[in-house]
């Protein structure tokens, strides 16, 4: 039994030293970029194109977020995805909540039937085009409204909130309250929305993070700078490398442009991420949470 | 006459249920108004595939054409290889990126310093929040031979300026794939974390009476508890395999690596909406195409695997 157990030990201790290897070197390869992007982003434009940056600032900086905070481009699509992103995700919670709700009710007729209807769009959806001429035809191009109604319930996410109101909320609950004579809607405010907190925050939290990183939409439906939101900014700045020197107010930073345009962006990457970061800790456990109970019934 | 009566009556209390929980149509009203005019309009505007779109006509006037849309792009040069490029990406992309995240997890699970483990499972799965297009910029400024990380490394260990591996049309998928496990591994882990965390404690404790090493008991604890789940993921993944990251593809994409990195659904944006093409009717072929190919994999996988295991999703 002693020999046993000492065997297992030595055995287990090389497995446990192998795995600790691979899952640390999978979270350095997962972290590096990360911390490479911000102390770049506080170097000096310099130390960037020459490569000297590896682990901490170089010739610490703090140009590329003075440029980054100048730029009249970054600060309209900054506001405009905030906008965008308060009311849609206003709209996607108070709908799938609605709908979730109102998708537990399975014993009145048809209730099923509008349950697959909802799921078979994760399956299957016009695409494209048709979607596109849809907007159009609602009047809604260069609007808000492109931005936030079409995908204002995602089917996954009503799932979601569909289960946990189900297994949270019995359903002796509901039939005591219909006997005190009190009816869906009144039910639905005052017992399911207060006793749906954690689910609550999982929607605000999915629906938010895809609002905030929209980009196709947004590159379908606005075309008016002033609409813009950030992801068709960062676009143009990240990635076709286009800033426009006119948004730059600056006059000392317009000329240094070409000169920091890597710790550009860099800046940019990280001041675009910020947002996710600075709630990430707290919203991280319903985060979990969701994606477990999504998990239930896929 | 009993039928009929028996008829009535079950209509009448159709109605009286239907009477008796109106507060929960009333509910519904607005999801269901926002489901037909935002799902099942567009659904019906598939028929687009089948006419000749002009302006002037709409989609309900314009002229029908039967298959001549999809054999226009059956037959284009561009047909093979968008679909190459398509199922090139989609196919690397699932046998990489569905199994590495199950041995993440496996891993994650059981290593015993757990602490630890929670903050490597927290800071891995951040990346999935980052937008494509940050993801695609950071792509770019990290993989840069002169001044990001790649670059950077090279010239420290070899003291040469690298090959421009971002030009180099060949590599994209490699790019394109292992970036997208840089993503999503730790996501997609978390899925298989939860269902290893329902492990039956006492199983665990026979096999360590048996003496079974821990790697045994991941071999035949761990990964029999998750494997239903693993399978409900590949039926979905398989399901979408079509769908290949569109907007990284599309955000990825430069002259030099269109030929590797051009598929289905960006051809489809590209044939329809960008500037100076604009042909509706066969961009909307081309995508229902997509569209239907998956959908057919998803039910040919789900009935596979209903066979095989009993796990399906309908």
């Amino acid at each position: 039994m002693k020999k046993n157990r000492k065997k297992t030990g030595s055995s287990d201790l090389l497995f446990y030293s192998i795995t600790g290897v691979i899952i640390t070197a999978f979270f350095l390869i997962v972290l590096y970029p990360v911390i490479f992007v911000i102390a770049a982003s506080f170097s000096s434009g310099d130390a960037v194109t020459a490569g000297k940056v590896f682990l901490w600032p170089v010739e610490f900086s703090l140009d590329g977020y003075k440029t980054v905070f100048n730029n009249t481009q970054v600060l309209t699509g900054f506001q405009n995805s905030c906008l965008y992103m308060l009311v849609g995700t206003t709209i996607n919670v108070v709908l799938t909540m609605c709908a979730a709700y109102a998708l537990t009710r399975v014993e009145l007729p048809g209730i099923n039937k509008i349950m697959f209807l909802f799921t078979f769009t994760m399956f299957f959806s016009g695409g494209i085009i048709p979607n596109y001429i849809l907007v159009r035809n609602l009047h809604m191009m260069n609007t808000m409204w492109a931005m936030v109604l079409p995908g204002a319930i995602n089917a996954y996410n009503l799932i979601i909130a569909r289960t946990f109101i189900q297994s949270n909320i019995p359903r002796e609950l509901r039939e005591a309250a219909e006997m005190d004579g009190c009816g869906d809607i009144k039910f639905f405010l005052k017992i399911v929305l207060p006793l749906s907190g954690a689910v609550i925050a999982v929607l605000v939290l999915f629906y938010g993070v895809a609002n905030w990183n929209s980009y196709f939409n947004a590159m379908l439906y606005l075309n008016d700078k002033e609409k813009y939101s950030l992801p068709i900014v960062l676009k143009q700045i990240l990635i076709s490398s286009q800033i426009d020197p006119s948004t730059v107010t600056d006059p000392e930073l317009q000329m240094q442009i070409a000169r920091i345009a890597n710790v550009i962006k860099y800046a940019l990457i990280v001041v675009a991420m910020l947002p996710i970061a600075l709630i990430y800790p707290f919203i991280q456990k319903y985060f979990v949470k969701g994606v477990m109970i999504g998990s239930i019934k896929g | 006459m009993g039928k009929k009566s028996k008829k009535t009556q079950t209509k009448k209390s159709l109605r009286r249920r239907i009477a008796a929980g109106w507060q929960v149509y009333v509910l519904l009203l607005v999801p269901l108004i926002y489901l037909f005019v935002f799902s099942y309009i567009p659904m019906g505007g598939l028929v687009l595939a089948f006419k000749k779109y002009t302006i002037a006509d709409g989609i309900w006037g314009s002229a029908w054409v039967g298959l001549e849309n999809f054999i226009t792009f059956f037959s284009s040069y561009k047909f093979p290889i968008v679909l190459k490029n398509t199922l090139v990406l989609a196919i690397y992309a699932l046998l990489v990126g569905f199994p590495i995240p199950i041995l993440f997890a496996l891993l994650l699970n059981a290593f015993p310093r757990k602490r630890y483990a929670k903050v490597v499972q927290s800071v891995t799965y951040i990346p999935h929040f980052i937008s494509t297009v940050v993801m695609v910029g950071i792509i770019m400024q990290i993989l840069n031979s002169r001044t990001g990380i790649y670059g950077n490394l090279f010239m420290f260990f070899t003291g040469q300026t690298p090959e421009d591996i971002l030009s180099k049309g060949n590599l994209f998928k490699h790019i394109f794939v292992w970036s997208g496990i840089w993503q999503s591994t730790g996501y997609n882990a978390i899925i298989y974390m939860a269902a290893l965390s329902s492990v039956d404690q006492s199983l665990h404790e026979a096999a360590c009476i048996d003496g079974a090493t821990r790697f045994q008991r991941l071999l035949y604890v761990d990964w029999p508890c998750i494997r239903p789940t693993a399978v409900i993921m590949l039926i979905l993944a398989a399901g979408g395999i079509m769908n290949v990251s569109f907007e990284k593809a599309l955000l990825m994409q430069n002259d030099l690596n269109i030929a590797y990195s051009e598929v289905i659904s960006t051809y489809v944006y590209k044939v329809g909406l960008q500037k100076g093409i604009g042909d509706f009717s066969l961009s909307t072929a081309i995508g229902m195409f997509n569209s239907v190919i998956n959908f057919i994999l998803l039910v040919i996988v789900n009935a596979i695997s209903k066979r095989l295991t009993n796990d399906s999703i309908f």
